[in-house]
């Protein structure tokens, strides 16, 4: 939490409303942004409350059941889907993502063109689109590589979207490693990778377990990305060629199609409580890291 | 040895710093090889100003594709922008710690919510609402699958990110700023209304940028609510159809050049977040240099 505003002006109830009827405007201003804040805590009270409280009554013991059939719409194998899919891009990614971090802080000297460029697509990374992903994943993995819709043509896609932000907060993480732990180590003798690997990344590890969680948040809530690279047969993958659907994209079937929409009520009760979950765990790491 | 190890592990690093770059110049080259051919065989100006999508009779025109982007994203920011904007202020100036405890991860969580969760709700809540109420009530007619109803989702979407980026922001102008406002005999609203908030401006346009990019992407909640006629607007509560959804909804079917004019649609909205981040890169050096 950021350090509280010092009220250097602190005035008691009388001075108050003095003050505020010398200058209405300034009453008009500070109710709006009063008001404008309250909008948006009950916005999010409004969304999480009404898909809780009309989800939970919804989850029955049918829908963790092994088997996916039309009778039977479980979300079981989507959620093993999801818990593999998320396994896969993070095997991907995250070596790339810490990797390139890694070079970009500790091997990269100041001033060099690579950095910037790197700089540069990472950012353009993060702006574009998810279904631009998708429409990309489904034209080079999918069709240009031949691997079908499969697990490995989702995760491969995803492990893109998601790369820039293990690369963004690994180097703040990495930056924030003093660099007297560098001198120390190297007068120690120790060579530059002993440095790194010893040293400097774990020391680095909340940081960086930060943005895998940042990561997990987007993979698990990925759905246009996923449509027409992983596709969306609801069963368990037999192995990472196969097709195969996450959570999200099992929600937006319930829903478009429009048959079981008490399921979908369930479905996005589970993705609720992941997104929750992760938030926690990320305020805690956050905590963590403010502690040092 | 030893040497042999740093020296190929130093290019493993660099090889893997290079992935990003890779991976722009391979979206970069499949979507345009895929997506500009087509644009060539419709005619670029029937492409992109053909008013009529009729894929059976190979008419593609995508011109009411590009405004029905374009009128739900400016919707988005006329609802989420002065919202996100005095949320933002208020979080930075106004609120108390303990409130601060309850709002910071309210915004975060309204940020990780995923956006088919976001659909769903717009499909449950807001669409009945907005047919029972605007359309019968007070009779503005439409199913409330509209553009009215996609611009109050997409605009409660772009929420977090004006507000994060926002907040962030404002937090970093020197509090000399209100101070010296406070001591020229100003209240506390007007030193952050009139000093403050404008010292920040180009970290909060920048904040409103990325809200309008993620608008104009968001595919999913946008599908699920907006109606999707491929034809061209006709009004705030009737339906509309966005670059995003058209891709989503015709891709699982469309073969041939019908299939190519999808991927163009794509080259289209790509075309557009490159303009914005451009812009967004701009606004931030000049915040920078200011």
């Amino acid at each position: 939490m950021p350090e509280a505003i010092q009220p250097i002006n602190a005035q008691n109830m009388k001075q108050r409303i003095k003050s505020y009827s010398n200058s209405p405007g300034s009453l008009i201003l500070a109710v709006l942004v009063g008001l404008a804040a309250l909008i948006t805590v009950l916005t999010l009270v409004f969304i999480l409350g009404y898909i809780l409280v009309k989800g939970i009554p919804n989850l029955s013991a049918d829908l963790f059941q092994l088997e996916y059939n039309s009778e039977n719409v479980s979300m079981f194998p989507s959620i093993i889907n999801t818990i593999l899919m998320t396994l896969l891009s993070l095997v991907i990614a995250g070596p790339l993502g810490i990797f390139a971090a890694v070079y970009l802080v500790e091997y990269a000297k100041k001033g060099n063109k690579l950095v910037s460029v790197v700089r540069v697509t990472a950012e353009t990374l993060t702006g574009i689109p998810s279904i631009v992903y998708g429409l990309f994943g489904m034209l080079f993995f999918v069709t240009t590589l031949k691997w079908g819709y499969s697990m490995l043509a989702g995760a491969f896609t995803l492990a893109i979207m998601v790369l820039p932000v293990i690369m963004r907060t690994t180097e703040e993480a990495l930056l924030a490693v003093p660099d007297m732990y560098r001198e120390a180590s190297f007068g120690l003798g120790a060579g530059r990778l002993r440095t790194i690997f010893v040293v400097i990344l774990p020391s680095a590890i909340p940081g960086i377990l930060s943005g895998i969680i940042l990561s997990i948040g987007r993979i698990v809530g990925e759905t246009a990305a996923l449509m027409y690279t992983a596709g969306t047969v609801a069963e368990l993958p037999s192995s990472v060629m196969s097709s195969a659907r996450t959570l999200s994209l099992h929600m937006y079937t319930l829903a478009s199609e429009g048959l079981h929409i008490d399921k979908a009520y369930a479905t996005a009760v589970v993705l609720l409580l992941v997104v929750l979950v992760i938030n926690w765990i990320s305020g805690r790491i956050a905590r963590k890291i403010k502690k040092g | 040895m030893k040497d042999v190890k740093e020296t190929i592990m130093k290019y493993v690093f660099l090889i893997c710093a290079c992935a990003s770059i890779l991976a722009v110049i391979l979206i970069c080259v499949f979507l345009f090889a895929n997506g500009v051919p087509a644009i060539g065989k419709i005619g670029i100006f029937n492409f992109l100003l053909g008013e009529t999508w009729k894929p059976g009779n190979d008419i593609y025109g995508i011109l009411p594709f590009i405004l029905g982007s374009i009128y739900v994203t400016a919707g988005a920011i006329v609802i989420g922008v002065p919202i996100g904007i005095l949320t933002a202020i208020f979080m930075a100036r106004f609120c108390p710690d303990n409130i601060y405890r309850f709002v910071k991860p309210a915004v975060d969580l309204l940020a990780g919510i995923p956006s088919v969760v976001y659909g769903f709700f717009g499909m449950v809540v807001l669409v009945p609402f907005v047919r029972d109420f605007f359309g019968r009530q007070l009779g503005f007619g439409g199913n409330g699958s509209s553009m009215f109803t996609a611009s109050v989702m997409l605009g409660i979407m772009i929420l977090p990110t004006i507000i994060s980026v926002g907040e962030s922001a404002i937090r970093a102008v020197p509090n000399s700023y209100y101070e010296g406002a406070l001591a020229l005999g100003a209240t506390h609203e007007r030193s952050v209304f009139f000093t403050v908030v404008p010292a920040a401006k180009s970290g909060i346009m920048a904040g409103v940028i990325l809200g309008i990019g993620r608008a104009i992407g968001e595919t999913m909640a946008v599908i699920m609510i907006a109606g999707n006629q491929p034809r061209m607007p006709k009004g705030i509560f009737e339906g509309v159809r966005t670059m995003t959804s058209n891709i989503v909804i015709e891709m699982g079917y469309a073969t041939d050049l019908h299939r190519e004019a999808l991927i163009a649609t794509a080259v289209v909205l790509f075309v557009f977040i490159l303009l914005i981040n451009l812009l967004f890169s701009l606004v931030k050096r000049r915040g920078a240099n200011a």
